[in-house]
Protein backbone atom coordinates (compact mmCIF):
# COMPACT_ATOMS: atom_id res chain seq x y z
CA UNK A 1 0.00 0.00 0.00
CA UNK A 2 2.82 2.58 1.23
CA UNK A 3 5.25 1.70 -1.50
CA UNK A 4 2.25 1.72 -4.35
CA UNK A 5 1.39 5.00 -3.65
CA UNK A 6 5.24 6.20 -3.60
CA UNK A 7 5.63 4.42 -7.14
CA UNK A 8 2.44 6.58 -7.78
CA UNK A 9 4.14 9.69 -6.78
CA UNK A 10 7.61 8.69 -8.65
CA UNK A 11 5.47 7.76 -11.96
CA UNK A 12 3.64 10.96 -11.69
CA UNK A 13 7.05 12.98 -10.87
CA UNK A 14 8.80 11.75 -13.61
CA UNK A 15 6.36 12.20 -16.14
CA UNK A 16 5.75 15.57 -15.13
CA UNK A 17 9.68 15.66 -15.35
CA UNK A 18 9.59 14.14 -18.66
CA UNK A 19 7.17 16.77 -19.70
CA UNK A 20 8.88 19.47 -18.49
CA UNK A 21 11.92 18.61 -19.88
CA UNK A 22 10.21 18.44 -23.76
CA UNK A 23 8.65 21.77 -23.43
CA UNK A 24 12.13 23.10 -22.59
CA UNK A 25 14.09 21.28 -25.33
CA UNK A 26 11.65 22.50 -27.67
CA UNK A 27 11.77 26.04 -26.42
CA UNK A 28 15.76 25.38 -26.40
CA UNK A 29 15.28 24.60 -29.97
CA UNK A 30 13.04 26.87 -31.21
CA UNK A 31 15.08 30.31 -29.69
CA UNK A 32 18.13 28.77 -30.59
CA UNK A 33 16.44 28.73 -34.67
CA UNK A 34 15.01 32.39 -34.18
CA UNK A 35 18.69 33.35 -32.31
CA UNK A 36 20.55 31.80 -35.91
CA UNK A 37 18.36 33.41 -37.83
CA UNK A 38 18.89 36.95 -36.40
CA UNK A 39 22.62 36.02 -36.78
CA UNK A 40 22.47 35.16 -39.80
CA UNK A 41 19.89 38.39 -41.27
CA UNK A 42 22.44 40.27 -39.30
CA UNK A 43 25.35 39.17 -41.29
CA UNK A 44 23.63 39.78 -43.95
CA UNK A 45 22.78 43.30 -43.54
CA UNK A 46 25.84 44.29 -42.40
CA UNK A 47 27.55 42.08 -45.17
CA UNK A 48 29.92 40.51 -42.39
CA UNK A 49 30.85 37.31 -43.45
CA UNK A 50 33.97 34.81 -42.18
CA UNK A 51 36.38 35.35 -45.06
CA UNK A 52 36.46 39.21 -44.06
CA UNK A 53 36.17 39.42 -40.77
CA UNK A 54 39.32 37.18 -41.01
CA UNK A 55 41.19 39.37 -43.35
CA UNK A 56 40.19 42.52 -40.86
CA UNK A 57 42.62 41.22 -38.28
CA UNK A 58 46.13 41.42 -39.58
CA UNK A 59 45.42 44.90 -40.89
CA UNK A 60 44.15 45.97 -37.70
CA UNK A 61 47.38 44.04 -35.95
CA UNK A 62 49.54 46.04 -38.84
CA UNK A 63 47.67 49.63 -37.92
CA UNK A 64 47.76 48.79 -34.33
CA UNK A 65 51.77 48.21 -34.64
CA UNK A 66 52.23 51.15 -36.70
CA UNK A 67 50.28 53.68 -34.39
CA UNK A 68 53.48 52.16 -31.39
CA UNK A 69 56.22 54.44 -30.85
CA UNK A 70 59.47 53.83 -31.52
CA UNK A 71 61.19 53.09 -27.61
CA UNK A 72 64.65 52.21 -27.29
CA UNK A 73 66.00 51.99 -23.79
CA UNK A 74 69.56 53.97 -24.65
CA UNK A 75 67.61 57.15 -25.87
CA UNK A 76 64.72 56.50 -23.52
CA UNK A 77 63.80 59.78 -22.70
CA UNK A 78 64.64 61.44 -26.39
CA UNK A 79 62.04 58.93 -28.00
CA UNK A 80 59.17 59.90 -25.45
CA UNK A 81 59.85 63.70 -25.70
CA UNK A 82 59.82 62.94 -29.70
CA UNK A 83 56.76 60.96 -29.72
CA UNK A 84 55.00 63.93 -27.11
CA UNK A 85 56.57 66.62 -29.14
CA UNK A 86 52.82 67.56 -29.02
CA UNK A 87 52.47 67.45 -25.12
CA UNK A 88 51.57 71.25 -24.16
CA UNK A 89 49.09 71.69 -26.83
CA UNK A 90 47.28 68.73 -26.48
CA UNK A 91 47.39 68.97 -22.64
CA UNK A 92 45.67 72.40 -23.89
CA UNK A 93 43.36 70.66 -25.55
CA UNK A 94 42.65 67.69 -22.90
CA UNK A 95 42.55 71.25 -20.91
CA UNK A 96 39.85 72.58 -22.76
CA UNK A 97 37.82 69.04 -23.13
CA UNK A 98 37.50 68.77 -19.24
CA UNK A 99 36.72 72.01 -19.01
CA UNK A 100 33.80 71.95 -21.52
CA UNK A 101 32.28 68.18 -19.63
CA UNK A 102 32.75 70.38 -16.54
CA UNK A 103 30.23 73.11 -17.51
CA UNK A 104 28.09 71.32 -18.95
CA UNK A 105 27.69 69.36 -15.76
CA UNK A 106 27.04 72.46 -13.51
CA UNK A 107 24.58 73.77 -16.18
CA UNK A 108 23.11 70.58 -16.85
CA UNK A 109 23.03 69.85 -13.42
CA UNK A 110 20.98 72.94 -12.65
CA UNK A 111 18.85 71.99 -15.69
CA UNK A 112 17.99 68.79 -14.18
CA UNK A 113 17.42 70.22 -11.06
CA UNK A 114 14.81 73.01 -12.35
CA UNK A 115 12.94 70.24 -14.60
CA UNK A 116 13.03 67.26 -12.20
CA UNK A 117 10.59 68.82 -9.83
CA UNK A 118 7.69 69.49 -12.05
CA UNK A 119 9.03 66.11 -13.46
CA UNK A 120 7.72 63.97 -10.29
CA UNK A 121 4.67 62.60 -10.17
CA UNK A 122 4.17 63.29 -6.14
CA UNK A 123 5.24 66.41 -6.22
CA UNK A 124 3.14 68.04 -8.94
CA UNK A 125 -1.20 67.88 -8.90
CA UNK A 126 -1.23 68.26 -13.18
CA UNK A 127 -0.88 65.79 -15.25
CA UNK A 128 0.00 68.04 -17.81
CA UNK A 129 2.75 69.27 -16.23
CA UNK A 130 4.23 66.03 -14.90
CA UNK A 131 3.82 65.00 -18.79
CA UNK A 132 5.19 67.70 -20.67
CA UNK A 133 8.68 68.14 -18.43
CA UNK A 134 8.88 63.96 -17.99
CA UNK A 135 8.48 63.97 -22.31
CA UNK A 136 11.15 66.92 -22.71
CA UNK A 137 13.69 64.90 -20.74
CA UNK A 138 12.95 61.63 -22.56
CA UNK A 139 13.21 63.81 -25.96
CA UNK A 140 16.55 65.69 -24.89
CA UNK A 141 18.48 62.56 -23.66
CA UNK A 142 17.54 60.17 -26.61
CA UNK A 143 19.40 61.84 -29.05
CA UNK A 144 23.23 61.65 -28.76
CA UNK A 145 25.17 64.30 -27.94
CA UNK A 146 26.98 63.75 -31.20
CA UNK A 147 24.15 64.94 -33.40
CA UNK A 148 23.38 67.61 -31.50
CA UNK A 149 26.61 68.78 -31.99
CA UNK A 150 26.49 68.27 -35.70
CA UNK A 151 22.98 71.05 -35.32
CA UNK A 152 24.51 73.23 -33.06
CA UNK A 153 27.96 73.24 -35.23
CA UNK A 154 25.98 74.30 -38.26
CA UNK A 155 23.88 77.23 -35.96
CA UNK A 156 26.65 78.28 -33.29
CA UNK A 157 29.88 77.54 -35.51
CA UNK A 158 32.57 75.72 -35.06
CA UNK A 159 34.12 75.37 -32.09
CA UNK A 160 34.03 74.49 -28.17
CA UNK A 161 30.70 75.98 -28.03
CA UNK A 162 28.70 73.86 -30.04
CA UNK A 163 30.06 70.82 -27.75
CA UNK A 164 29.02 72.66 -24.73
CA UNK A 165 25.26 72.87 -25.39
CA UNK A 166 24.81 69.72 -27.16
CA UNK A 167 26.41 68.06 -24.10
CA UNK A 168 24.19 70.37 -21.57
CA UNK A 169 21.19 69.38 -23.81
CA UNK A 170 22.00 65.92 -23.19
CA UNK A 171 22.99 66.21 -19.24
CA UNK A 172 19.52 67.79 -18.81
CA UNK A 173 17.51 65.15 -19.89
CA UNK A 174 19.44 62.17 -18.48
CA UNK A 175 19.91 63.87 -14.78
CA UNK A 176 16.12 65.14 -15.10
CA UNK A 177 15.16 61.83 -15.70
CA UNK A 178 17.66 60.60 -12.59
CA UNK A 179 17.01 63.24 -10.02
CA UNK A 180 13.19 62.91 -10.71
CA UNK A 181 13.27 59.25 -10.11
CA UNK A 182 15.02 60.62 -6.87
CA UNK A 183 12.40 62.37 -5.69
CA UNK A 184 10.08 59.96 -6.70
CA UNK A 185 11.10 57.66 -4.05
CA UNK A 186 10.87 60.07 -0.94
CA UNK A 187 9.84 60.27 2.52
CA UNK A 188 6.32 61.75 2.12
CA UNK A 189 6.38 62.58 6.08
CA UNK A 190 8.53 65.65 6.24
CA UNK A 191 6.30 66.75 3.22
CA UNK A 192 3.12 66.68 4.91
CA UNK A 193 4.47 68.48 7.91
CA UNK A 194 5.90 71.36 6.26
CA UNK A 195 2.24 71.31 4.28
CA UNK A 196 0.41 71.62 7.49
CA UNK A 197 2.42 74.19 8.75
CA UNK A 198 1.68 76.55 6.11
CA UNK A 199 4.73 75.83 3.65
CA UNK A 200 4.42 76.72 -0.50
CA UNK A 201 5.78 74.14 -3.18
CA UNK A 202 9.06 76.23 -3.54
CA UNK A 203 9.57 75.38 0.48
CA UNK A 204 8.27 72.20 0.73
CA UNK A 205 10.79 71.59 -2.32
CA UNK A 206 14.10 73.44 -0.31
CA UNK A 207 12.98 71.99 3.24
CA UNK A 208 11.17 68.90 2.59
CA UNK A 209 12.59 67.20 -0.45
CA UNK A 210 15.91 68.45 -1.06
CA UNK A 211 17.45 67.59 2.17
CA UNK A 212 16.38 63.84 1.49
CA UNK A 213 17.45 63.95 -2.34
CA UNK A 214 20.72 65.69 -2.09
CA UNK A 215 23.46 62.75 -1.48
CA UNK A 216 21.58 60.77 -4.44
CA UNK A 217 21.88 63.44 -6.86
CA UNK A 218 25.74 64.30 -6.21
CA UNK A 219 25.79 61.11 -6.71
CA UNK A 220 24.09 61.25 -10.23
CA UNK A 221 26.15 64.35 -11.16
CA UNK A 222 29.48 62.80 -10.64
CA UNK A 223 28.28 59.73 -12.50
CA UNK A 224 27.12 62.20 -15.22
CA UNK A 225 30.55 64.34 -15.12
CA UNK A 226 32.53 61.09 -15.62
CA UNK A 227 30.20 59.94 -18.66
CA UNK A 228 30.34 64.59 -19.99
CA UNK A 229 34.10 63.99 -20.45
CA UNK A 230 34.23 61.01 -22.80
CA UNK A 231 31.47 63.36 -24.50
CA UNK A 232 33.53 65.65 -24.83
CA UNK A 233 36.58 63.55 -26.06
CA UNK A 234 34.84 62.97 -28.86
CA UNK A 235 32.83 65.91 -29.56
CA UNK A 236 35.87 67.53 -31.56
CA UNK A 237 35.02 65.24 -34.09
CA UNK A 238 32.38 67.15 -35.47
CA UNK A 239 34.11 70.12 -34.93
CA UNK A 240 32.64 71.05 -31.39
CA UNK A 241 35.86 71.88 -29.87
CA UNK A 242 38.16 69.45 -27.29
CA UNK A 243 41.33 66.99 -27.82
CA UNK A 244 38.75 65.26 -30.29
CA UNK A 245 39.29 67.36 -32.82
CA UNK A 246 43.35 66.90 -33.08
CA UNK A 247 42.97 63.05 -32.63
CA UNK A 248 40.25 63.14 -35.86
CA UNK A 249 43.05 64.92 -37.73
CA UNK A 250 45.68 62.51 -36.31
CA UNK A 251 43.55 59.63 -37.53
CA UNK A 252 42.28 61.01 -40.69
CA UNK A 253 45.92 62.10 -41.88
CA UNK A 254 47.53 59.02 -40.30
CA UNK A 255 49.93 60.47 -37.82
CA UNK A 256 49.97 57.29 -36.89
CA UNK A 257 52.17 57.99 -33.68
CA UNK A 258 50.35 60.94 -32.68
CA UNK A 259 47.18 58.44 -32.64
CA UNK A 260 48.62 56.39 -29.72
CA UNK A 261 50.25 59.39 -27.61
CA UNK A 262 46.74 61.32 -27.92
CA UNK A 263 44.44 58.43 -26.90
CA UNK A 264 46.74 57.19 -24.27
CA UNK A 265 46.56 61.14 -22.73
CA UNK A 266 42.50 60.97 -22.82
CA UNK A 267 42.62 57.21 -21.55
CA UNK A 268 44.81 58.54 -18.40
CA UNK A 269 42.88 61.21 -17.49
CA UNK A 270 39.26 59.45 -18.20
CA UNK A 271 40.49 56.51 -15.72
CA UNK A 272 41.88 59.18 -12.94
CA UNK A 273 38.80 61.00 -13.11
CA UNK A 274 36.42 58.17 -12.85
CA UNK A 275 38.90 56.83 -9.80
CA UNK A 276 38.66 60.01 -8.06
CA UNK A 277 35.00 60.16 -8.85
CA UNK A 278 33.99 56.83 -7.14
CA UNK A 279 36.25 57.73 -4.34
CA UNK A 280 34.09 60.80 -3.90
CA UNK A 281 30.76 58.60 -4.63
CA UNK A 282 31.37 55.88 -2.00
CA UNK A 283 32.32 58.92 0.42
CA UNK A 284 28.69 60.24 0.12
CA UNK A 285 27.21 57.16 -0.09
CA UNK A 286 29.31 55.66 3.40
CA UNK A 287 28.21 59.39 5.33
CA UNK A 288 24.62 58.40 3.76
CA UNK A 289 24.57 54.99 5.26
CA UNK A 290 26.03 56.06 8.31
CA UNK A 291 23.53 58.55 9.42
CA UNK B 1 3.20 90.43 35.66
CA UNK B 2 2.85 90.36 32.13
CA UNK B 3 6.30 92.28 32.40
CA UNK B 4 7.43 89.72 33.84
CA UNK B 5 6.34 86.97 31.70
CA UNK B 6 7.38 88.82 28.28
CA UNK B 7 11.15 89.11 29.93
CA UNK B 8 10.88 85.59 30.56
CA UNK B 9 9.90 84.86 27.13
CA UNK B 10 12.98 86.97 26.12
CA UNK B 11 14.94 85.08 27.92
CA UNK B 12 13.91 81.96 27.13
CA UNK B 13 13.75 83.06 23.36
CA UNK B 14 17.59 84.13 24.33
CA UNK B 15 18.76 80.61 25.27
CA UNK B 16 16.70 78.50 22.89
CA UNK B 17 18.95 80.89 20.03
CA UNK B 18 22.00 79.73 21.98
CA UNK B 19 21.52 76.05 22.18
CA UNK B 20 20.36 75.89 18.67
CA UNK B 21 22.06 78.68 16.67
CA UNK B 22 20.73 76.96 13.08
CA UNK B 23 17.73 76.46 13.68
CA UNK B 24 17.50 80.60 13.73
CA UNK B 25 18.97 81.07 10.64
CA UNK B 26 22.95 81.64 9.37
CA UNK B 27 25.03 84.11 11.38
CA UNK B 28 26.67 87.32 9.45
CA UNK B 29 29.98 85.21 9.56
CA UNK B 30 28.68 82.63 7.85
CA UNK B 31 26.15 84.83 4.92
CA UNK B 32 29.60 86.89 3.80
CA UNK B 33 31.66 83.53 3.68
CA UNK B 34 28.78 81.69 1.74
CA UNK B 35 27.99 84.80 -0.62
CA UNK B 36 32.05 85.06 -1.31
CA UNK B 37 31.75 81.53 -2.17
CA UNK B 38 28.82 81.99 -4.58
CA UNK B 39 30.75 85.03 -6.32
CA UNK B 40 34.08 82.90 -6.84
CA UNK B 41 31.70 80.02 -8.01
CA UNK B 42 30.12 82.27 -10.43
CA UNK B 43 33.37 84.42 -11.44
CA UNK B 44 35.29 81.21 -12.49
CA UNK B 45 32.54 80.42 -14.35
CA UNK B 46 32.19 83.50 -16.13
CA UNK B 47 35.68 83.42 -17.17
CA UNK B 48 35.50 79.65 -17.84
CA UNK B 49 32.93 80.70 -20.45
CA UNK B 50 34.57 83.68 -22.18
CA UNK B 51 37.51 80.94 -22.58
CA UNK B 52 35.62 78.80 -24.52
CA UNK B 53 34.34 81.54 -26.32
CA UNK B 54 30.63 81.40 -25.28
CA UNK B 55 29.44 85.19 -25.41
CA UNK B 56 26.03 86.82 -25.97
CA UNK B 57 26.04 88.08 -29.10
CA UNK B 58 27.26 84.34 -30.18
CA UNK B 59 24.48 83.14 -28.56
CA UNK B 60 22.22 85.51 -30.04
CA UNK B 61 23.23 85.19 -33.28
CA UNK B 62 23.35 81.51 -32.90
CA UNK B 63 19.54 81.59 -31.52
CA UNK B 64 18.53 83.31 -34.79
CA UNK B 65 20.28 80.30 -37.23
CA UNK B 66 18.87 77.74 -34.58
CA UNK B 67 15.13 79.28 -34.95
CA UNK B 68 15.34 78.46 -38.36
CA UNK B 69 16.51 74.83 -38.29
CA UNK B 70 13.72 74.54 -35.79
CA UNK B 71 11.03 75.85 -38.07
CA UNK B 72 12.89 73.91 -40.40
CA UNK B 73 12.43 70.56 -38.54
CA UNK B 74 8.98 70.20 -38.97
CA UNK B 75 6.64 68.74 -40.29
CA UNK B 76 9.25 65.77 -41.10
CA UNK B 77 9.84 64.57 -44.27
CA UNK B 78 11.34 61.65 -45.08
CA UNK B 79 12.27 62.83 -48.95
CA UNK B 80 11.36 60.05 -50.62
CA UNK B 81 14.03 58.11 -48.93
CA UNK B 82 12.37 56.10 -46.44
CA UNK B 83 12.92 52.49 -48.12
CA UNK B 84 16.66 53.47 -48.21
CA UNK B 85 16.59 55.12 -44.44
CA UNK B 86 14.58 52.18 -43.31
CA UNK B 87 17.72 49.48 -44.57
CA UNK B 88 20.19 52.17 -42.98
CA UNK B 89 18.66 51.68 -39.33
CA UNK B 90 18.84 47.82 -39.81
CA UNK B 91 22.10 47.97 -40.72
CA UNK B 92 23.15 50.18 -37.60
CA UNK B 93 20.33 47.40 -35.66
CA UNK B 94 22.45 44.45 -36.95
CA UNK B 95 25.78 46.30 -36.30
CA UNK B 96 24.56 46.55 -32.80
CA UNK B 97 23.82 42.93 -32.60
CA UNK B 98 26.95 41.30 -34.20
CA UNK B 99 29.11 43.71 -32.34
CA UNK B 100 27.69 42.31 -29.03
CA UNK B 101 27.58 39.52 -29.94
CA UNK B 102 31.06 39.12 -31.08
CA UNK B 103 32.44 41.06 -27.82
CA UNK B 104 29.91 38.60 -25.60
CA UNK B 105 32.01 35.89 -27.08
CA UNK B 106 35.31 36.85 -26.63
CA UNK B 107 34.37 38.18 -23.15
CA UNK B 108 33.34 35.26 -22.34
CA UNK B 109 36.95 34.10 -22.14
CA UNK B 110 38.63 36.45 -21.71
CA UNK B 111 36.73 37.34 -18.11
CA UNK B 112 38.42 34.46 -16.31
CA UNK B 113 41.84 35.93 -16.62
CA UNK B 114 40.51 39.11 -14.89
CA UNK B 115 39.06 37.22 -11.82
CA UNK B 116 40.45 36.89 -8.43
CA UNK B 117 39.34 33.72 -7.62
CA UNK B 118 40.63 32.30 -11.15
CA UNK B 119 43.91 33.67 -12.25
CA UNK B 120 45.31 34.38 -8.45
CA UNK B 121 48.64 35.89 -9.82
CA UNK B 122 48.56 39.08 -9.56
CA UNK B 123 50.39 40.94 -12.05
CA UNK B 124 49.35 38.93 -14.99
CA UNK B 125 45.77 40.13 -13.17
CA UNK B 126 46.16 43.71 -12.89
CA UNK B 127 47.46 43.93 -16.41
CA UNK B 128 44.52 42.29 -18.08
CA UNK B 129 42.15 44.53 -16.20
CA UNK B 130 44.16 47.25 -17.54
CA UNK B 131 43.69 46.03 -21.15
CA UNK B 132 39.79 45.92 -20.68
CA UNK B 133 40.08 49.17 -18.58
CA UNK B 134 42.16 50.28 -22.03
CA UNK B 135 39.54 48.99 -24.83
CA UNK B 136 36.68 50.40 -22.32
CA UNK B 137 38.10 53.68 -22.49
CA UNK B 138 38.59 54.44 -25.81
CA UNK B 139 35.17 55.32 -27.42
CA UNK B 140 33.65 53.43 -29.93
CA UNK B 141 33.37 56.28 -32.22
CA UNK B 142 36.95 56.33 -32.03
CA UNK B 143 37.59 53.11 -32.40
CA UNK B 144 34.83 53.25 -35.36
CA UNK B 145 37.35 56.29 -37.20
CA UNK B 146 40.42 53.69 -36.65
CA UNK B 147 38.87 50.84 -38.27
CA UNK B 148 37.54 52.89 -40.88
CA UNK B 149 41.18 53.62 -42.24
CA UNK B 150 42.59 49.96 -41.11
CA UNK B 151 39.94 47.56 -42.61
CA UNK B 152 37.76 50.56 -44.89
CA UNK B 153 34.23 51.64 -44.84
CA UNK B 154 31.27 50.09 -43.79
CA UNK B 155 29.65 48.54 -41.64
CA UNK B 156 32.53 45.93 -40.86
CA UNK B 157 34.53 48.59 -39.63
CA UNK B 158 30.73 49.82 -37.13
CA UNK B 159 30.46 45.92 -35.88
CA UNK B 160 34.39 45.46 -35.29
CA UNK B 161 34.63 49.29 -33.53
CA UNK B 162 31.04 48.15 -31.17
CA UNK B 163 32.71 44.77 -30.43
CA UNK B 164 36.18 46.19 -29.79
CA UNK B 165 35.06 48.73 -26.98
CA UNK B 166 32.29 46.05 -25.31
CA UNK B 167 34.83 43.17 -25.27
CA UNK B 168 36.58 45.95 -22.10
CA UNK B 169 33.29 46.67 -20.56
CA UNK B 170 31.61 42.97 -20.46
CA UNK B 171 35.05 41.39 -19.47
CA UNK B 172 35.19 43.79 -16.75
CA UNK B 173 31.72 42.86 -15.36
CA UNK B 174 31.41 39.35 -16.20
CA UNK B 175 34.79 39.11 -13.79
CA UNK B 176 32.99 41.16 -11.24
CA UNK B 177 30.35 38.66 -11.38
CA UNK B 178 32.71 35.12 -11.57
CA UNK B 179 34.31 37.04 -8.17
CA UNK B 180 31.39 37.36 -6.63
CA UNK B 181 30.07 34.06 -7.38
CA UNK B 182 28.82 31.65 -4.58
CA UNK B 183 32.31 30.08 -3.05
CA UNK B 184 30.42 26.97 -1.60
CA UNK B 185 29.57 25.82 -5.30
CA UNK B 186 33.05 25.85 -6.46
CA UNK B 187 34.17 24.19 -2.91
CA UNK B 188 31.71 21.39 -3.92
CA UNK B 189 32.75 20.74 -7.25
CA UNK B 190 36.44 20.82 -5.94
CA UNK B 191 35.63 18.40 -3.01
CA UNK B 192 33.66 16.10 -5.31
CA UNK B 193 37.12 15.69 -7.35
CA UNK B 194 36.91 18.40 -9.97
CA UNK B 195 39.81 19.96 -12.30
CA UNK B 196 39.82 23.18 -12.55
CA UNK B 197 38.10 23.19 -15.91
CA UNK B 198 35.26 21.28 -14.31
CA UNK B 199 34.92 23.87 -11.08
CA UNK B 200 34.81 26.96 -14.10
CA UNK B 201 32.07 24.36 -16.23
CA UNK B 202 29.90 23.32 -13.24
CA UNK B 203 30.91 25.21 -10.34
CA UNK B 204 30.43 29.22 -11.77
CA UNK B 205 29.50 28.87 -15.67
CA UNK B 206 25.71 27.82 -14.23
CA UNK B 207 25.73 31.22 -11.64
CA UNK B 208 27.46 33.81 -13.76
CA UNK B 209 25.31 32.69 -17.40
CA UNK B 210 21.92 34.60 -16.31
CA UNK B 211 24.31 37.66 -15.09
CA UNK B 212 26.54 37.19 -18.65
CA UNK B 213 23.32 37.03 -20.87
CA UNK B 214 21.53 40.24 -19.31
CA UNK B 215 24.49 42.51 -19.54
CA UNK B 216 24.80 41.42 -22.88
CA UNK B 217 21.11 42.73 -23.51
CA UNK B 218 21.67 45.90 -21.52
CA UNK B 219 25.17 46.34 -23.69
CA UNK B 220 22.66 45.44 -26.65
CA UNK B 221 20.35 48.46 -25.98
CA UNK B 222 23.41 51.04 -25.25
CA UNK B 223 24.89 49.91 -28.20
CA UNK B 224 21.80 50.52 -30.50
CA UNK B 225 22.25 53.77 -29.54
CA UNK B 226 25.94 53.87 -30.48
CA UNK B 227 25.57 52.31 -33.58
CA UNK B 228 23.03 55.38 -35.03
CA UNK B 229 26.31 57.41 -34.59
CA UNK B 230 29.43 55.65 -35.96
CA UNK B 231 28.43 56.26 -39.77
CA UNK B 232 29.27 60.18 -38.98
CA UNK B 233 33.06 58.98 -39.56
CA UNK B 234 31.55 56.44 -42.31
CA UNK B 235 31.41 52.87 -40.34
CA UNK B 236 27.95 51.89 -41.70
CA UNK B 237 24.46 52.52 -40.05
CA UNK B 238 22.21 55.90 -40.49
CA UNK B 239 24.65 58.04 -38.69
CA UNK B 240 25.81 58.68 -42.25
CA UNK B 241 22.31 59.61 -44.04
CA UNK B 242 21.86 61.67 -40.55
CA UNK B 243 25.48 63.67 -41.13
CA UNK B 244 24.48 63.88 -44.45
CA UNK B 245 21.04 65.23 -44.29
CA UNK B 246 22.85 68.01 -41.29
CA UNK B 247 25.21 69.06 -43.63
CA UNK B 248 22.83 69.49 -46.13
CA UNK B 249 20.68 71.87 -44.36
CA UNK B 250 17.48 68.88 -45.22
CA UNK B 251 15.94 69.77 -41.57
CA UNK B 252 12.69 68.06 -41.93
CA UNK B 253 14.69 64.97 -43.08
CA UNK B 254 16.90 65.36 -40.32
CA UNK B 255 13.82 64.77 -37.83
CA UNK B 256 12.75 62.12 -39.91
CA UNK B 257 15.93 60.06 -39.33
CA UNK B 258 16.21 61.80 -35.43
CA UNK B 259 12.02 60.18 -35.13
CA UNK B 260 13.58 56.45 -36.44
CA UNK B 261 16.20 56.44 -34.45
CA UNK B 262 14.40 56.79 -31.49
CA UNK B 263 11.81 54.72 -32.49
CA UNK B 264 14.15 51.38 -33.20
CA UNK B 265 15.73 52.74 -29.68
CA UNK B 266 12.29 52.13 -28.57
CA UNK B 267 11.27 48.85 -29.61
CA UNK B 268 15.03 47.70 -29.18
CA UNK B 269 14.59 48.91 -25.24
CA UNK B 270 11.39 46.66 -25.05
CA UNK B 271 12.66 43.77 -26.33
CA UNK B 272 15.60 43.50 -24.48
CA UNK B 273 13.27 44.76 -21.24
CA UNK B 274 10.92 41.18 -21.90
CA UNK B 275 13.94 38.84 -22.25
CA UNK B 276 15.62 40.44 -19.54
CA UNK B 277 12.53 39.41 -17.20
CA UNK B 278 12.21 36.24 -18.89
CA UNK B 279 16.13 35.52 -17.80
CA UNK B 280 15.48 36.53 -14.55
CA UNK B 281 12.50 34.65 -13.72
CA UNK B 282 14.13 31.84 -15.23
CA UNK B 283 17.24 32.34 -13.06
CA UNK B 284 14.74 32.32 -10.26
CA UNK B 285 12.58 29.32 -11.24
CA UNK B 286 15.60 27.32 -11.44
CA UNK B 287 16.94 28.14 -7.98
CA UNK B 288 13.50 27.23 -6.70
Amino acid sequence: MHSDRKNAAVIRFEEDFRKARATQRVQFVLSAMIFVTVVYVSADISQLSAERLWKAFPRMGDYIHRTLPELTLTHFFEDIAYWYYGFWRWLQLLFDTLLIAALATIFGAAGGMALCFPASRNLVKSYWIYFLCRRFAEISRTVPEVVYALIFVVAFGVGPMAGLFAIIIHSVGALAKLYSEVNENVDERPLEALKSSGANWFQVIRFGVLPQVLPHMTTYTLWRLELNIRAAAIIGFVGAGGIGQELYHAISFNYYEDISAIVLMIVMTVTLIDLVCERLRHRIIGEENLR
Amino acid sequence: MSLRKEAARAEHMAGLKAAYPRAFGLSLSQKIRLTAIWAAFFTVLFFSLDYLGVGFTRIWNGLDRMGIIAGGLFPPRSGGAFPELMGALMESVAMAFLGTLMASLVAMVLCFSGARNILPARILRFSFRRSFDFLRGVDSLVWALVYVRAVGLGPLAGVLAIATSDVGTLSKLYAEAIESADKKQIDAIRAGGGNRLEVIRFGIIPQILPVMLTNALYMFESNTRSATILGIVGAGGIGFQLSDRIRAHRWDEVSFIIIMIVGAVFVIDMISRFLRAKLIHAGKRQVL
